[in-house]
């Protein structure tokens, strides 16, 4: 079935970026919106809104009841989640297919399948992609552990079963120190998460994040090539690249190929990244995790390879067969994009909702500014601090870079404080220009508060 | 007696927990001593405590957990 109309149950930079592909394939727009965002662009520019609850997203973005009766309400024949909130929610795409409307995405059971992180690296596993070497479930004791880390190398990585989020883990270097260790992190799991099991995985050092973008109409699918998105702070990617710097024309191969093998071994529909940590030292890959939706830096994909992501993921979802051949996806150029948040970065990131004033968005060829924010325009505290992203294409990597530094020189935003400082700093560093960087080099070269306006002040005391 | 208001520094979600799971930082009636913790606002995905200025008795919250709050509201009052 086509889809003639469409909720977006979404909000900020990406409700735009749908409502605007949506529009383009002819489609009726329904904005979802937060008591919040009654003044939002996306519900200024779609044809229709409608109001799902007060702000906070628990009670409105993340209210699964409230977007499926906003839907019914308006009739639409599907509901796009965006990314965030829902967009990787089982449960919701469950309930959208359970009131008769389009997901837009891959169904709750292949959703289900690659979020759950063991069973996602069980089917790249069997697709024959590299995962990160280690034991396959919990180790059975010290001896069994033992035999494993002779056969994959230090540093190991000792983390326990029952933990996350980065808590109960030790990185051990040698046998000395991990024949002392395994038993104490066992004994201190069982203490802290009531369970003793352990699983043991090696270090993958000073590694890069490298994602590849796939698209698949559950028969057919294919890559649109990689993105490097190694420059994080706090797990947050700050900066972006297409395609990534320093693969060999193998690497690149086998990387987009496994991908590929991945998502067909589970007949994949829609757009979707595969995400991997790249060990430039080795050329090695290994597989991290896939995320079943469209990804914040889609746009760096599409400014090299000229293809609509969203608007390929509508048609898809509407019952249509993939548009592009694989061979047809060529890379012309480089592409680099700088999330732009509302946090002060010489103020350790302090959050800075408000009142947009003296708004100036340079434009011309090679750039693309993916934004919600409009000269007035009031930035609500409920919310990520994402204000749009800044998007610039290149012939080649460095003209991307220097292209980056002059429009993010050229673009005002006025009233609250911006990341701009930030990404500026980062475009001029030497290291980043050299490509010389992992995915802990941004935390740490922010350590020594490069931006920090009390650091200035030190040295001048000194 | 004189009546203490507590305010909400910044705008954002009002939260009188921890975490989801643990017990609220002060009950409705429990004493206050300044400098306690009696609340986390939200603002763009990062917290932020909110800590009395004063000490107060009887500290009675004016908002439900997770609503919404502006900048200089009153989120809870106590007996000075």
């Amino acid at each position: 079935m086509a889809i003639g109309s469409l909720l977006i149950a979404n909000r900020g930079e990406i409700a735009v970026r749908i409502v605007r592909a949506a529009q383009a394939l002819g489609i009726r727009t329904v904005q979802a919106y937060s008591a919040a965002d009654a003044d939002s662009l996306a519900v200024r520019m779609a044809d229709d809104g409608v109001l799902i609850g007060p702000p906070p997203a628990a009670k409105s973005y993340l209210d699964i009841g409230a977007i499926i009766a906003a839907a019914k309400e308006k009739g639409v024949d599907a509901i796009h989640p965006g990314y965030g909130f829902l967009a990787e929610n089982a449960d919701f795409a469950e309930a959208v297919a359970d009131a008769g409307m389009i997901f837009v995405g891959p169904d709750a059971d292949a959703i289900r399948l690659l979020g759950d992180k063991v069973a996602a690296r069980e089917v790249a596993r069997k697709a024959g992609v590299p995962t990160v070497p280690g034991s396959e479930g919990r180790v059975a004791g010290l001896d069994e552990a033992r035999a494993l880390v002779e056969e994959i190398g230090f540093p190991v990585m000792i983390k326990a079963a029952a933990g996350g989020g980065g808590r109960g883990i030790r990185i051990v270097q040698d046998f000395e120190a991990f024949e002392k260790q395994f038993p104490q992190a066992a004994s201190e799991a069982r203490a802290a998460f009531g369970d003793g099991g352990l699983y043991v995985e090696k270090v993958i050092g000073n590694a890069r994040h490298i994602e590849v973008q796939i698209l698949g109409d559950g028969e057919n699918v294919i890559h649109c090539f990689e993105r490097e998105c190694s420059l994080q702070r706090r797990r947050q990617k700050v900066w972006e690249e297409a395609p990534a710097f320093g693969l060999s024309p193998s690497v690149r191969k086998a990387l987009t190929e496994s991908a590929v093998a991945l998502a067909k071994s589970v007949r994949y529909r829609g757009a979707g990244t595969v995400e991997y940590l790249y060990d430039a030292d080795a050329q090695a890959f290994y597989f991290i995790e896939v995320n079943t939706r469209i990804q914040v830096e889609h746009p760096v994909t599409e400014m090299i390879t000229g293809i609509d992501l969203v608007a390929e993921m509508i048609r898809i979802a509407g019952g249509e067969k993939l548009s592009i051949a694989q061979e047809d996806v060529r890379i012309k150029g480089h592409a680099i994009e700088c999330r732009i948040n509302a946090e002060d970065p010489a103020r350790n990131f302090l959050p800075s909702p408000g009142q947009v004033s003296g708004l100036s968005v340079p434009n011309g060829d090679g750039i693309r500014f993916d934004t919600m924010l409009y000269d007035g325009y009031v930035v609500p505290p409920f919310y990520d601090s994402l204000l749009g992203k800044m998007i610039v294409h290149g012939p080649d990597r460095a003209s991307a870079i220097w292209r980056m530094e002059e429009v993010l020189g050229a673009l005002a935003i006025g009233g609250i404080k911006t990341t701009v400082p930030l990404h500026l700093a980062i475009a001029a560093n030497p290291d980043v220009i050299a490509g010389a960087f992992h995915t802990k080099y941004l935390e740490n070269w922010l350590a020594g508060a490069p931006l920090s306006e009390t650091a200035t002040e030190t040295e001048n005391v000194r | 007696m004189s009546k203490v208001e507590i305010k909400a520094p910044m705008p954002g979600v009002f939260y009188r927990k921890p975490s989801p799971e643990s017990p609220p930082f002060k009950a409705d009636g429990d004493d206050v001593a300044a400098g306690d913790v009696v609340a986390l606002i939200e603002v763009m995905k990062s917290f932020h405590e909110v800590a009395a200025l004063e000490p107060g008795k009887s500290i009675r919250f004016l908002l439900e957990d997770a609503d919404a709050v502006m900048a200089g509201q009153v989120i809870a009052e106590m007996e000075g």
